[in-house]
This record gives C-alpha cells, structure tokens and sequence, in this order.
C-alpha cells in the first residue's frame, strides 16, 4: 500500500484519532446520537469546535441528514452512533443512502473487543447486519488500525460508485493508544475503479448517435453524483435530440427546457415514456434500467433499438437490459471525450428525420398527461407543487417523502439545477424528508428549503422537529393531507378492488398544534384560495421553521401510470378512468 | 455391485442455456472476506454448487473457486458483483478457457465379506488410495474432476457408502495464463 504521512502525532488514543481523522478530511458536520459505546469519542467531540456534532433525536434521522447533507453538496455525509439498537436505528438510513449511491461514513460504536460475540450489552453484528446494505464496512479491532481504515473508508465512499461505508469502532479500541500518522493517499490493489472510458466505444457510440432516425437520451442518477450537468447540457444542445430523466436524474438536464421531455418511468410523462419505447437509438447515462422505468422488460425489448450505456458500474450494464455499446467511466470524461470527437461531425445528423420524430413527440405532448381539474373547490395536490414551484422561483431546496406527494413533486416542481430534488428512490423510505431536509440546509446554509411530504410520511421521523428547533432550521414543511397512504390507496383502488386495506390515517395529530407545541410555526390551509397567499406567508419566514398543512383532493391518483408487468406505452391516463 | 446401466461418467442434465462454470477468486485474506462473497450469492440468489478458500503462497491473498450453474447473463452478473466487492482483486473464469479441475473425497465405505475384494477393485480402478483400513471399513481417497468423484459414487452400491466427505473443486488455467495480482 500507498502511504505518505501529512498528519503525525505522538501518542494519542482511539477516540482523539478518530476526531483528528474528520478534522483531517474537512468534515463539517457529524449528525449522531450518543450512547455508551462512544462516550469516548463524544468526549473528544467536546473537547474541540472544528467538527460541529448535531444532535438528532432517533438514530435513522441521523442517517437521512448526513444523507440530504451529502446529496444537497459535493460532500461525504459523516454520522455517528452508538452500538447495537443506535446501529439497527441506523440501518435504514444506511439502506437508503447504499440504493441511492451516496457518499457517507458512517461510524458506529461497538462493545469492547474481548466481549464481541458474547452477547454483550448493547451489542450486534454489526458488520454482518450491514454487509449487504454498504459499500464497504470494516471492523478496528487494532488502534493502529483506525486512521488508515478513516482514510480508506473516505476515499472507497466518494471514488468510483459513491456509497456509504461503515466503520466499527469497540470500545477499548477508543481508549487504546498509539502514535497517530494521517495517510495523505491510499492505494488499494483490489480497488481501482475506472474513470477514462474506452475510445473506442465512444467511437462506436458516435457513429450510432450520428446515424440515429428517432434518438433518446436517457439521464439518471449518475448524472447528478458525478457532477457532470454541464457537459450532459451542451451535449444534448448540440444535438438537438430529446432528453428525459429518471427521478433520481431530475435537475441533471433543465427541466425549462424545450428539449426536455419530463420525467419517465412509473409515473413519468406519456411523451417521455412513448419516446423512450418508440427510439430507435438509446443513449443511456448514469442510469441503471431500473424496473420502475422499463416497466415490462420483455415489452421494452419488443422494439429494435441500439442502446449506449455509459456508467461508472460495470455491473449495472447489461443488468436487466441488454445494450449494444457499454462505456465504463467516470460520466463528466467520457461525455467530454464524446463530445471532443463529435466536433466537426455534426452535419452527419440526419435533421429531417430529427424533426419527424420531433413532430411526433409534439402529437404525444399534446395529450397533456399532467392535467388535472383546476375547478375543483377541494385542493388538489398538483395546485400546491405548481404554487410552491412559483412562489419559490424554481430555485429552492425541495426534499421529499414516500408516495403520491413525491411523484407530483417530481412531476410539477422543474428543476433546473442538479441537487437540488433530494429525496429516497431506490429505497423508497417514507420518513426521509425531514431529516433529509435539515442536512441539505446545513450544506446550504441561508438557503430556501421545502420538505414535500404526506400526513402518513411525515409522522415517521417527525421526533426531527425539535432538531430543527435546536438548530434553527427553517424548513418548509409541505404537508399534502389526504388522510390516506396515497400511494397504497390508489394500488388498492386499481388493483384491489377499493379495499382499502390498512391505508387510511386514523387518529391523525393537530399538526398545527404539534408544530407549535414543538416551539414552529403551523398553518392550515383548506381552501385553493388560501394555498398561494399561504405559501407567500411561509416562505417570507426565513427565520421559522413552517408546518403548512394542506387538506388535499382524498381521491386523487398519480397519472399516467404504467400497471405492474406492463410495457412503458401502456400507461393508464386520467381521461382512461 | 450393481452399477447403473449407463456409464458413470455421464453428466447429469442441466437446464438448457444452464452451464456450470468454475470461478477463480483473488482476494485480500482479510477477516469476513469469505462471508462477503457467500453473503453476495445469497442475498443475489446465485447458485453455490461449491466453494472452497485457503491463502495462496502470498499470505496477504486468498483464493477462492466457486463452482456455480447459471445462465451467461447470470454468470456475467456474478463476476461483475464479484468484482465489485472492495476486497477482490481479480475474478477468472476458468470454463472460458482450457483448465484443470481437481477435488478431493475421502469415502468411507463398508467393506464386508466378498464386498471387500470388490471395493479394492474399484478404488484401484479410480485410481484412489485405501488411507485406513478396519475389518469391516475402508476409507478411501480419490482425487480428480467434480464428474470422476460424482461417478465413483455412482458405480458404488448406495448401501455400501458410510460417509463421504468432499473438499469442492479447485482450478486453474491451462498453459502459460496465470492468476495473480
């Protein structure tokens, strides 16, 4: 291995090498929850003004924070708990950050070495319970051991595919001592992910794109991690061809503009979907095929298409769906090698056949799949995003639950910006909006953060608002309460014959009441009339954190939708019903 | 000994587009190595026919064959994912090319009366060795391919086998192709 020695010191115990190690990586922020197994490490905390420790109220807030502080910036997510149930609190959001490919460290106390496998107070299996839900975990059970695994569980967190990573520490391993020396590099021989991609393929995939008579591009997440916008943006204007993205892409190519055609998958838009089955040529970047956005994988492969997929994971090409041309790297490079060979063969596109499948698009634009009854005198949910999308200038922070609330936002807040949609797609982790939000506005401090979350959602991680009171965080909390678990009410509703199994929310809270009984500010909006000026008034707090709740349309659905097992161009439309 | 009308040392059947290939692991020799890639074939719902893992002349390195049956896209599939766990280094397939597969068993058998003569013959004809010898047992060793092993134990009457014990198949590369780092 690799090692040049920056930081050094003499004798200093686990816990000090541990603090010294995250002031050596320029964390700003640890989100945790004490707990016996750290106390030494929260004593060093203490001691010191650098690293600046919040303190959550349930372990999974700590991870959704970390996780939203990591997505809303270009920064690892720190969070630290203590052993056994701060562990297992935490799994979800470890879970959630590892679907999403999110940078974090995550470190945990652990019972002393001579009492693991014991049955300790306190104590699990941590490593095993975790294994399959990080990117990496280690286990210290040597103090000399810990700066060089701090190190290398940053550097395997953010290269390659981002991803949490898990870093157990026991208990005497913190009171143990041993000279401290901070690694300026590590070098791994098992772990060398590639960031060129091959010349030739690009070559290939060239040659696709310039021949293509109906292109596609297709973004995903993978556009947003790697930073790579800006080069997708010009990429995609000096082609002409449309683009759509996935909801983990949204905000990784404009969503104002004329080439972008809305969401696909699931509930993505009819043009998005239609283009998407009907191309012929598939460039597919930073996403992973994933079953909410194929649908039907046999349906999908019904058309003949050539497909380019250019993505840091091997292992995610050719998972599900087969493709023509793969391109393994590091997303910002390889579109700036296509796009240094693509100067001065631009003349090859064939533009008449661009603006016949252009023309096309147009048709299925004009179904207007997004609309909804603007008369009604009930909210309807879609009349708040649209209002919050205006109010806010399209700029804001916007975090989100589970559910139907995540899709409208998803589909009628645009975003123009990378990282700024922050919310659980490949987990699907109700209870991720608050905390997320409180990490994303600690990235962004000053800045305008709303948390779009449902009656249902918000009441799994709602211990967070006294977080937001300590710390002062104004977050706009959008509560769309329709007194159901939307999401599950509209499968029961077209799938389970309007049995309404379980999905309705009993016993729900004042929430204005409970925001004020918190020390915020709550309001509660009936009327379409009052949702802009309501928001206006929200968002002219800077300073508060505001609970607006909005009773919302209980039998709204999220259309289009594309029914399980079905092909991406057999969406329900709302006119179908 | 009534042996099978068919020749022992035909395969059994496997799924169409089904292949069983043998998978060549280096990988750091660090603690929870193995559980990683165990706990990646189950959690994937990968087929483990068989696995087996010792430290190379490098003590710093482990390595591991796996014999697995699966589809090429499934195969495909598990070396990407091998790959992608931090502590390998480097996955083969060895099916791909020429290789040489070998396992060891060691079979402990009822050997009784006119039986006894009988199973002498047999180890001999495998080409095994008699380790330990009682009036009634004899514990045989026998080294060769997965399908040479599968067939002795097939040749065999069922009701003479007391106990086998096998390690699972090890690979490597025909000719000058080499794993290492």
């Amino acid at each position: 291995m690799d090692i040049g020695v920056k930081l050094a010191a003499p004798e200093l115990t686990g816990a000090e090498i541990v603090i010294r190690c995250l002031q050596a990586e320029g964390v700003e922020y640890v989100f945790g929850y004490p707990g016996g197994a750290v106390l030494f490490i929260y004593d060093e905390l203490f001691k010191q003004d650098k690293v600046k420790h919040i303190l959550v109220r349930h372990e999974q807030g700590a991870t959704h924070a970390a996780d939203g502080y990591s997505r809303a910036s270009e920064k690892v997510g720190v969070a630290l708990v203590t052993s056994g149930p701060g562990v297992t609190n935490a799994v979800t959001g470890i879970a959630t950050a590892y679907m999403d490919s999110v940078p974090m460290v995550i470190i945990t106390g652990q019972v002393p070495t001579h009492a693991i496998g014991l049955d300790a107070f306190q104590e699990v299996d941590t490593v095993g319970i975790t294994r399959p839900c990080v990117k990496h975990n280690f286990l210290v059970k040597d103090v000399r051991d810990l700066a060089f695994t701090i190190k290398k569980a940053f550097h395997i967190a953010q290269t390659g595919r981002p991803g949490p990573v898990l870093v157990d520490i026991p208990k005497d391993v913190t009171t143990a001592v041993c000279r401290f020396e901070y690694p300026e590099t590590v070098a791994m021989r098992s772990y060398n992910p590639t960031v060129k991609g091959h010349p030739g393929q690009i070559k290939k995939a060239l040659q696709l794109l310039l021949e293509a008579k109906r292109p596609m591009v297709y973004t995903g997440g993978g556009v947003v991690l790697s930073g790579a916008a800006a080069q997708l943006a010009k990429l995609v204007k000096l082609l002409g061809f449309p683009c759509t993205n996935t909801l983990m892409g949204l905000g990784g190519f404009p969503a104002t503009d004329p080439l972008f055609l809305g969401m696909l998958g699931m509930h993505g838009t009819y043009q998005a979907n239609m283009a998407m089955q009907h191309c012929d040529v598939l460039l597919a970047i930073g996403a992973r095929f994933d079953d909410r956005v194929i649908g039907n994988p046999a349906h999908f492969g019904q058309v003949p298409r050539k497909i380019i997929h250019i993505d840091i994971d091997p292992s995610s090409i050719s998972k599900r769906v087969k493709v023509d041309v793969p391109i393994v790297g590091n997303v910002p490079e390889v579109l700036e090698d296509l796009l240094k060979q693509l100067e001065g063969q631009l003349h090859k596109i064939d533009q008449q056949g661009l603006a016949a499948w252009w023309a096309q698009i147009e048709l299925w634009k004009a179904k207007d799949c997004l609309r909804y009854d603007r008369g009604s005198r009930i909210i309807k949910p879609q009349f708040v995003i649209e209002k919050l999308y205006e109010v806010t200038g399209g700029d804001a922070f916007v975090t989100s639950d589970v559910g139907q609330h995540q899709m409208w936002a998803a589909q009628f807040y645009k975003f123009d910006r990378p990282r700024r949609w922050i919310n659980s797609g490949g987990l699907g982790t109700m209870g991720f909006g608050l905390p997320a939000a409180m990490g994303v506005y600690l990235a962004n401090p000053g800045s305008t953060v709303a948390c779009v979350t449902g009656e249902s959602s918000i009441q799994m991680c709602l211990q967070e608002l006294s977080t937001c009171k300590q710390y002062r965080l104004p977050i706009k909390i959008v509560n769309l309460n329709n007194r159901y678990m939307g999401m599950v009410r509209q499968w029961q509703e077209f799938f389970h014959g309007n049995r309404y199994s379980e999905s309705y929310m009993d016993a729900l809270p004042d929430f204005v009441r409970l925001a004020e009984g918190y020390g915020h500010q709550g309001m509660l909006i009936d009327k379409p009339a009052d949702v802009e000026p309501a928001l206006r008034e929200a968002f002219a707090r800077k300073n508060d954190l505001v609970f607006m709740d909005f009773i919302t349309d209980q039998t709204e659905n999220v259309y289009p939708m594309i029914p399980g097992g079905k092909g991406i161009s057999e969406m329900i439309l709302a006119e179908d019903l | 000994m009534n042996a099978p009308a068919a020749s022992p040392y035909t395969l059994p059947a496997v799924e169409a587009g089904r292949m069983r290939h043998i998978i060549s692991i280096l990988l750091e020799n660090e603690a929870g190595a193995l559980s990683r890639v165990a706990g990646l074939f189950s959690a994937r719902g990968y087929n483990i026919e068989s696995l087996t893992v010792a430290p190379t002349e490098d003590a710093s390195l482990s390595r591991m064959t796996i014999v697995t049956i699966g589809s090429d896209n499934v195969i495909e599939q598990i070396t990407k994912q091998l790959n992608k766990l931090i502590e390998v280094v480097k996955v083969v397939d060895l099916s791909e090319a020429a290789h040489i597969e070998r396992e060891l068993m060691l079979i402990k058998v009822r050997a009784t009366g006119k039986d006894r003569e009988e199973m002498k013959r047999m180890a001999d004809i495998f080409r095994g060795r008699i380790l330990d010898v009682t009036e009634t047992t004899y514990t045989i060793e026998l080294t060769g391919t997965g399908a040479k092993l599968d067939a002795f134990i097939e040749a065999l009457d069922k009701t003479a086998i007391l106990e086998t014990v096998r390690t699972g198949a090890s690979g490597i590369a025909r000719g000058e192709r080499v794993l290492r780092v």
